[in-house]
C-alpha cells in the first residue's frame, strides 16, 4: 500500500470474514470505506455482528480473513494499545476503584505525560462534558448520563483519530437518550474525530449518522445516507427495519425503466418503483410506507388505489393510525397527521386507499416470509 | 384531619399488621435458632464457663473454705486453728470416701511437691477418732509433718479452693502465680509458641492457596464456559472425597519411600531421600491441597462477574496488559480474595485432622494441644481456655481485618 490515501478511506473494511468457531460465519464479507470525519452507524437486528466488527477494529477480535486499514496501514497485526482507538462500551467499563478524574487521567498517565499537563487536560476533559465539580466521585456515585459522559470523555481524552461507541446509549431511557444523542453529536462536529457508531435503535441512526450501514446476518444490505435508506431501500430488509412499512404481496406482471406492474394478493393491479424486483411472473412484496397511504378524498388522489375495509383507528397524538383490512385479510395502516383533515370513518365502511407511483418499492420477498 | 394523611388508628394498625408479618417470619426460623442455640451457642457458653469455673476444691473441703476466709494470707501467721481442725476433719472424711487424692492432685498443682504430704496425712487421719479430732484437730495436723507448718501451703489450698480462677488463661499464656499469689513466667513456653506457630501456619498456607487459586480461577473464568465447567466439577471434587482419605493419599505421596521420594530419586534429582512427612511442611502442604476449593471459589465467583470490557477498555486506551491488569483487574478481584484469605486462614488456624495425622510433632497445631487435653490429659478447664483464647484470637483477627479490608468488601457469590 503504497499509493497515497485519500481521506475518503481513512477506515477500510476489506473483505473482511470473521467466525468464532472456525465453522460458521459471523461476518460475511464485509467491505466499508469510512471517509476520516465521518460519523457511520453500524445498524442491525442484535446477533448480526456488529460488536464483532467493532471488536476486529479496535483489536480485540482477530480478523478471520481479509484486511482492515486505517490510514492506509493494515492494523491486523498492531496490538490494541498502539492502535490509538477510542472505544465507549455498552456499560461504560469506568474503572470503579478510581475517581472520575483518576478514570480520565489513566489514559495520559499510562503515556507518562507530565503531571501538570495531565492536570489541565483532565480538567478540560471535565468541562467539555460539562461536569467540571464531579471529578472527585467514584463512577458509583454517578447516574447513568454522567456516566456515559464520563465514558465519551476517557475515549477522547488521548486525542484518538477513530471512537468506537457499541450501544453507548442502550442503558439509558428515552429522553436522557435523545440528550446524549445531541451531545455526542455536538463534540463529534467540534472535534472532528471519526466515529463508528453502534446501534440496534434506527432512530438513533437515522438522527446522529452521515452514512448507516444496516447489518443483518453478518452482510451489509445496504450503506447509505439516512435519507436514501429511508426513502430508497434496496431490499426488503432494509425498508423493514428502517421505520415503518406496510407490507403487500404480489406478482410480478412485467418491468420496464425501472418501473414494475404487480398484481396484488387480492387481484388489484398497481405500479410501483422496482427495487431489487424479481423476474416478470414471479412473487414480490410491495412496501408502502404509511405515511405516504392516503384514504382517498377529494385532495388525496394518485396513481394505485384499492380497496379495504376500516378497522379501527389509534390516537397516538401528533397522529392517528387507521388500520384497514383488504379483502384477502392483508393489514393496512395509515398514518394521518392529527390535523383538521383527519376523517373519521365507521368501522366496517368501504374506503379507498392511494398512493404515488414513487411511494411503492417492489422487492424480492425477504426468505423468511 | 384531611384525606391525605393517615389518621392514628390507621397508623396503628398498619404497624400492627407489619409486627404480625415480622413475628410470623421470625417463627418460621424458630427451629434454626433452638438448633443453633442448642448445637453452637451453648457448648461455646458452656466452654467459657468452663475454662474459668473449677469448683472441684471447694466441694471438697467447702466447711475449710469458710474458716479459711477469715484469715489474711498475707501475713505470716498459720490460719486460725478453728480452720486446721476443721480441714482435718473433713480431710479425714474424704479419706474414708477415697477422695482425699483428688484434693492432692488439685493442690499439688498449685503448690508442687503437697500431693504426698496430703495423701500421707490422709491415709494417718483414717486412723484416728473423728472425737479427737474435734477436740484437737489441729495439732493432730500439725504433728504428722512439718510441711504442714508451711504458710505457702495453706495459701495454696485457699487459692485452690476459689470455685472461680484464671489460672487456666494464665497457663495458656505461658503464665503461672507463684506462692505469694503473684502473675510471672513458666519455665517452659509452650502454649504462646505453639499460638504463634498455628499462625504462621495458617499464613503461609492462606499465601500459597491465594498464590496457587488466583491463576486458575481467572483461566476458569475466562474459559468457554465447557471447558469452565468441567474444570469446576475438578475443583468440587475433593468436596466428595473423604477428608481422612485425602490427608491420608498425603502419607503415601510424602513418606521417606513414597511416590515423591521415589520419583525424585529415579528421575536422579536426589540421592538421598527427603523427610517430608510428620514436618511442619507436611502440614503446610497438605492443608494448602485441602483448603484451595475455598480460595478458588470465591475469587472465580467475583472473577466471573467481572465484566471483559473493563481489561479491553484500559488497554484501548492504551495501557499495556501487565500493567492493566496490574492496575485494573487486581483491585477488582480484592474482595474475592480477601474472601477467600478470610475462609481459608480462620478455616486452617483451627484445623486438627490433617495436622494430627501427617504434621508429626513439628507439624502439631493448637487444635491438636487442645484435643490432647480434652482426651489424654483430661484437663478440660485447659482446653476450654485455650479454646476460648483460640476464638478470642479469631474475632481479634476478624476485627482488624475489618479495620484494613472492610468485611462488607467481601464477596462469596
Ligand atoms: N466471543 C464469542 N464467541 C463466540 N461467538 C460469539 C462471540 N461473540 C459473539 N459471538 C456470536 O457472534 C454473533 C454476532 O455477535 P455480535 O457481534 O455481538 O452481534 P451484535 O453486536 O450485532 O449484537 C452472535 O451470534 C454471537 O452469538
Ligand atoms: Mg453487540
Amino acid at each position: 500500500m503504497s499509493e497515497p490515501v485519500s481521506d475518503q478511506q481513512y477506515v477500510r473494511f476489506v473483505d473482511v470474514k470473521k467466525s468464532y468457531d472456525q465453522r460458521s460465519l459471523v461476518v460475511k464479507n464485509f467491505n466499508l470505506d469510512i471517509r476520516k470525519g465521518e460519523f457511520v452507524t453500524l445498524l442491525g437486528p442484535s446477533g448480526s455482528g456488529k460488536t464483532t466488527c467493532l471488536m476486529m477494529l479496535a483489536g480485540f477480535e482477530d480478523v478471520t480473513s481479509g484486511h482492515i486499514l486505517v490510514n492506509g496501514q493494515a492494523i491486523t497485526n498492531v496490538a490494541p494499545y498502539n492502535r490509538n482507538i477510542g472505544m465507549v462500551f455498552q456499560h461504560y467499563a469506568l474503572f470503579p476503584h478510581m475517581t472520575v478524574a483518576e478514570n480520565l487521567a489513566y489514559p495520559l498517565v499510562v503515556r507518562k505525560l507530565p503531571k501538570e499537563e495531565i492536570k489541565r487536560r483532565v480538567a478540560e476533559s471535565l468541562a467539555l462534558v460539562e461536569l467540571d465539580s464531579f471529578g472527585k466521585r467514584y463512577p458509583g456515585h454517578l447516574s447513568g448520563g454522567q456516566k456515559q459522559r464520563v465514558a465519551l470523555a476517557r475515549s477522547l481524552i488521548f486525542e484518538p483519530s477513530i471512537v468506537l461507541m457499541d450501544e453507548p446509549l442502550g442503558a439509558l431511557d428515552k429522553n436522557l437518550r435523545e440528550q446524549m444523542q445531541l451531545e455526542i453529536k455536538r463534540l463529534h462536529e467540534s472535534i472532528g474525530f471519526t466515529a463508528i457508531y453502534v446501534t440496534h435503535d434506527q432512530t438513533e441512526a437515522l438522527t446522529m449518522s452521515d452514512r448507516i450501514a444496516v447489518f443483518n446476518d453478518g452482510v451489509v444490505q445496504q450503506c447509505a445516507a439516512p435519507d436514501v435508506l429511508y426513502e430508497r431501500p434496496e431490499n426488503a430488509f432494509v425498508a423493514d427495519f428502517i421505520g415503518e412499512n406496510n407490507h403487500l404481496s404480489g406478482k410480478v406482471l412485467n418491468r420496464a425503466q425501472g418501473l414494475a406492474k404487480v398484481e396484488l394478493s387480492d387481484g388489484s393491479v398497481v405500479t410501483g418503483q422496482a427495487m431489487d424486483c424479481p423476474e416478470t411472473g414471479e412473487a414480490c412484496v410491495l412496501a408502502v410506507r404509511p405515511e405516504n397511504l392516503f384514504i382517498q378524498s377529494d385532495k388525496h388522489s394518485f396513481e394505485n388505489s384499492i380497496e379495504a375495509e376500516f378497522i379501527t383507528r389509534l390516537y397516538v397524538g401528533d397522529f392517528i393510525r387507521y388500520f384497514f383490512k383488504l379483502r384477502d385479510k392483508t393489514e393496512l395502516m395509515v398514518k394521518v397527521l392529527n390535523d383538521h383533515d383527519a376523517p373519521s370513518i365507521t368501522a366496517g365502511a368501504p374506503t379507498k386507499l392511494t398512493w404515488s407511483v414513487n411511494d411503492g418499492l417492489a422487492f424480492n420477498p425477504p426468505p423468511s416470509s | 384531619m384531611n384525606n391525605n394523611s393517615l389518621s392514628v388508628e390507621e397508623i396503628l394498625e398498619s404497624k400492627r399488621l407489619l409486627n404480625r408479618k415480622k413475628r410470623l417470619l421470625l417463627l418460621f426460623t424458630l427451629p434454626l435458632l433452638v438448633f443453633i442455640f442448642i448445637t453452637f451457642i451453648s457448648p461455646i457458653a458452656t466452654m467459657l464457663y468452663r475454662s474459668v469455673y473449677h469448683p472441684t476444691v471447694s466441694q471438697l473441703i467447702p466447711l475449710s473454705l469458710a474458716e479459711l476466709k477469715n484469715w489474711d494470707e498475707a501475713g505470716d501467721a498459720l490460719p486460725p486453728s478453728a480452720a486446721l481442725q476443721q480441714f482435718a476433719i473433713e480431710l479425714q472424711d474424704l479419706s474414708k470416701q477415697r477422695l482425699s487424692g483428688k484434693l492432692a492432685e488439685e493442690v499439688n498443682r498449685l503448690k508442687p511437691g503437697s500431693s504426698s504430704l496430703i495423701k500421707s496425712s490422709a491415709r494417718k487421719l483414717k486412723k484416728t477418732t473423728l472425737e479427737e479430732l474435734q477436740e484437737n484437730g489441729d495439732s493432730v495436723l500439725l504433728s504428722y509433718s512439718k510441711k504442714w507448718h508451711n504458710i505457702d501451703l495453706w495459701r495454696a489450698v485457699k487459692r485452690a479452693g476459689q470455685p472461680f480462677t484464671d489460672s487456666y488463661y494464665l497457663t495458656t499464656f505461658d503464665l503461672k502465680r507463684n506462692p505469694a499469689g503473684e502473675i510471672e513466667q513458666r519455665d517452659t513456653q509452650i502454649y504462646l509458641k505453639l499460638y504463634w506457630k498455628s499462625l504462621k501456619i495458617a499464613i503461609y498456607i492462606t499465601l500459597l492457596t491465594a498464590l496457587l487459586a488466583y491463576p486458575l480461577a481467572y483461566y476458569l473464568a475466562t474459559a468457554p464456559s465447557k471447558i469452565a465447567n468441567r474444570l469446576m466439577v475438578l475443583v468440587l471434587l475433593p468436596f466428595w472425597t473423604s477428608l481422612l482419605v485425602r490427608t491420608t493419599s498425603w502419607i503415601a505421596i510424602l513418606q521417606t519411600n513414597g511416590v515423591l521420594n521415589s520419583s525424585l530419586q529415579s528421575l536422579g534429582l536426589i540421592d538421598e531421600p527427603f523427610e517430608l512427612l510428620y514436618t511442619q511442611a507436611a502440614t503446610i502442604i497438605a492443608m494448602t491441597h485441602i483448603l484451595l476449593p475455598f480460595m478458588i471459589l470465591p475469587l472465580y465467583s467475583v472473577m466471573k462477574n467481572i465484566d471483559p470490557s473493563y481489561l479491553r477498555a484500559a488497554l484501548s486506551l492504551g495501557a499495556r496488559p501487565i500493567p492493566a491488569f496490574i492496575k485494573i483487574y487486581l483491585p477488582m478481584t480484592v474482595p474475592g480474595v480477601s474472601a477467600g484469605a478470610l475462609l481459608v486462614f480462620i478455616i486452617s488456624i483451627g484445623y486438627y485432622i490433617t495436622p494430627a495425622i501427617v504434621g508429626g510433632t513439628d507439624g502439631q497445631m493448637i487444635s491438636n494441644i487442645i484435643a490432647f487435653h480434652m482426651q489424654s490429659s483430661n484437663n478440660w478447664e485447659l482446653a476450654a481456655a485455650l479454646g476460648s483464647l483460640l476464638l478470642a484470637l479469631i474475632i481479634a483477627l476478624y476485627w482488624i481485618y475489618d479495620r484494613l479490608v472492610g468485611v462488607n468488601n467481601i464477596k462469596l457469590g
